[in-house]
């Protein structure tokens, strides 16, 4: 698996570490019903067979984080970001 | 059909024509009592221990494709009980007493070897750190012992002790632990459950789960809609797909975990190697070959294969304890698809739908709980309570905080 880092171009996906999901946010910690918030956001995923968003840092190249968009049945890459403010955990 | 010497003398005066298959190609029926999706080892075991302790035959085991084709036939074989923790620990230990007792119990030769686990360790501080391990499991009834150097030597003579960076300082061992044949163990159970009257049905994907009023009331299929009191979900990898037919979100992730095999060789190892600097854990088959793995290639994948790095970070942990492992040739590897849970450790639960029960969260450690996780299973759906070793794997655990991480890792599943 090769993931085209939009900085250092593509490289092989030891270079990367993975983190996880990149569709789930943290939440308002004073929100109302924060602790139920926070029990979604730190244990349940929806693990899709399919398509995910997901988020990968690039330590052994530029360092960045990035938002990847991967095929989880086939492994096939359709896109890489950068992650913004938002996406970052 | 009973197996025994005498079958088998029998059948061989009379040309092998009177063996019959080990269970029957059952078609579905409109209605059951339970049926369990997932024809792997926990789901066959599940409808096994129904129909023994529980007297519950009117059940159906549902496979997507053929009875060994998932993860029990793609593991590394290695039963043991060497864990830490109280709500780990004794569940783990039931599974190591009904493996004791397992080939009795399904007249069927699942090849079950106390040859022993040998946990490395490569310095003072994990030293203590097994110490502790081992203490946690006498404490528990289990049998460990903390070995020097020499007598790791005395059993496995070839490693490299002096390693610059990883050099053996001894070894935790479980002697009761060791391998089984994992085939034999799918197919032995589906023979036992088959006899007492379960339907094994292959070829049957799941494709819908129908509830009223927050009650399952059956399942739809690819071979139709089937009717049923209770439904009990054991199926791994696939666990996330399943419990979203019933709109559950669940804290599991699905990873790939690749296994290794060597050519055969003459033995060599008799018994079960484990590197405590990383990851990695060999043993040898009755055919001679060697079999290995490490950790999970560490991102989501429903893909059945991973990618080159694991091979190579495998290898070089094999390398690191055993040099003369470079002298074998590979001969296969593959993947299989691990339903890790975001503390590391299982769930057998019911859930928020009434009459539906999760059985996952197996990690990469399915294979050596499978009589424990069909026992347990078996006792929630058919008393709706949990049995007693298996209390603490509870579903709500994520929400109330009573997490059970022997790693240390937190909630975050490429790490346990």
């Amino acid at each position: 698996m090769r993931i085209n880092c939009p900085y250092c171009g593509p490289r092989g996906n030891e270079e990367f570490a993975y983190l996880g999901d990149a569709t789930v946010r943290r939440p308002d910690p004073a929100a109302e019903d924060a602790a139920a918030q926070f029990y979604e956001y730190v244990y349940l995923r929806d693990n899709p067979a399919g398509s995910h968003r997901e988020l990968w840092y690039h330590g052994g190249g530029c360092r960045s984080w990035l938002v990847v968009t991967r095929n989880i049945r086939t492994h096939e890459i359709s896109d890489v970001a950068f992650a913004d403010a938002g996406d970052k955990p | 059909m009973k197996y025994s010497a005498f079958a088998l003398l029998r059948e061989a005066f009379r040309g092998h024509r009177g063996w019959t298959p080990a269970w029957r190609k059952a078609e579905p029926k409109p209605h059951y009592d339970v049926v369990i999706i997932g024809g792997g080892g926990h789901g066959l075991a599940t409808a096994f221990y129904l129909a023994t302790e529980h007297g519950i035959t009117n059940v159906a085991v549902l496979e997507k494709g053929y009875i060994g084709s998932g993860n029990a036939g793609r593991n590394t074989t290695i039963i043991r009980s060497n864990y830490l923790l109280p709500g780990n620990e004794p569940f783990y230990e039931w599974s190591m007493k009904l493996w004791e007792g397992l080939e009795q119990n399904l007249n069927y030769n699942a090849m079950v070897s106390q040859r022993g686990v040998l946990n490395l360790y490569h310095s003072d501080a994990q030293r203590d750190a097994f110490a502790r391990r081992g203490n946690a499991m006498r404490l528990h009834g289990v049998d460990a012992e903390l070995l020097h150097r020499d007598g790791v030597r005395r059993m496995v003579p070839f490693l490299d002790y002096d390693n610059a960076r990883f050099p053996i300082h001894g070894g935790l061992l479980q002697r009761r632990g060791g391998t089984a044949r994992h085939d034999a163990v799918v197919w032995g159970y589906a023979r036992g459950a088959d006899t007492r009257g379960v339907d094994i049905i292959e070829n049957c994907e799941v494709t819908g789960l129908s509830i009223v009023n927050g009650r399952v009331t059956g399942v739809d299929t690819t071979r139709g809609t089937i009717r049923a009191k209770k439904v009990a979900m054991a199926v791994a990898g696939n666990t996330s797909r399943v419990a979203a037919l019933a709109g559950l979100r669940l804290p599991i992730e699905s990873h790939v975990l690749q296994a290794f095999v060597s050519e055969g060789i003459k033995p060599a190892i008799d018994c079960v190697v484990t590197f405590g600097a990383g990851h990695f854990y060999i043993s040898q088959s009755d055919k001679g070959g060697l079999v290995f793995g490490g950790d999970i290639d560490g991102y989501n994948s429903y893909a059945w294969r991973g990618n080159l790095p694991i091979v190579e970070d495998v290898l070089e942990e094999g390398m690191a304890i055993w040099p003369g492992l470079g002298r074998i040739r590979m001969l296969r590897f593959w993947g299989g698809l691990m339903d890790m849970s975001m503390d590391g450790s299982p769930i057998i639960d019911r859930t928020p739908v009434d009459g539906l029960y999760l059985n996952a969260g197996w990690c990469y450690g399915g294979f050596k709980a499978t009589p424990a996780s069909g026992w347990c299973f078996a006792h929630l759906v058919a008393r709706d309570e949990p049995y007693p070793v298996a209390a603490a794997l509870r579903l709500d655990r994520f929400a109330t905080g009573a997490l059970i991480d022997e790693r240390g890792a937190g909630a975050q599943p490429n790490l346990h």
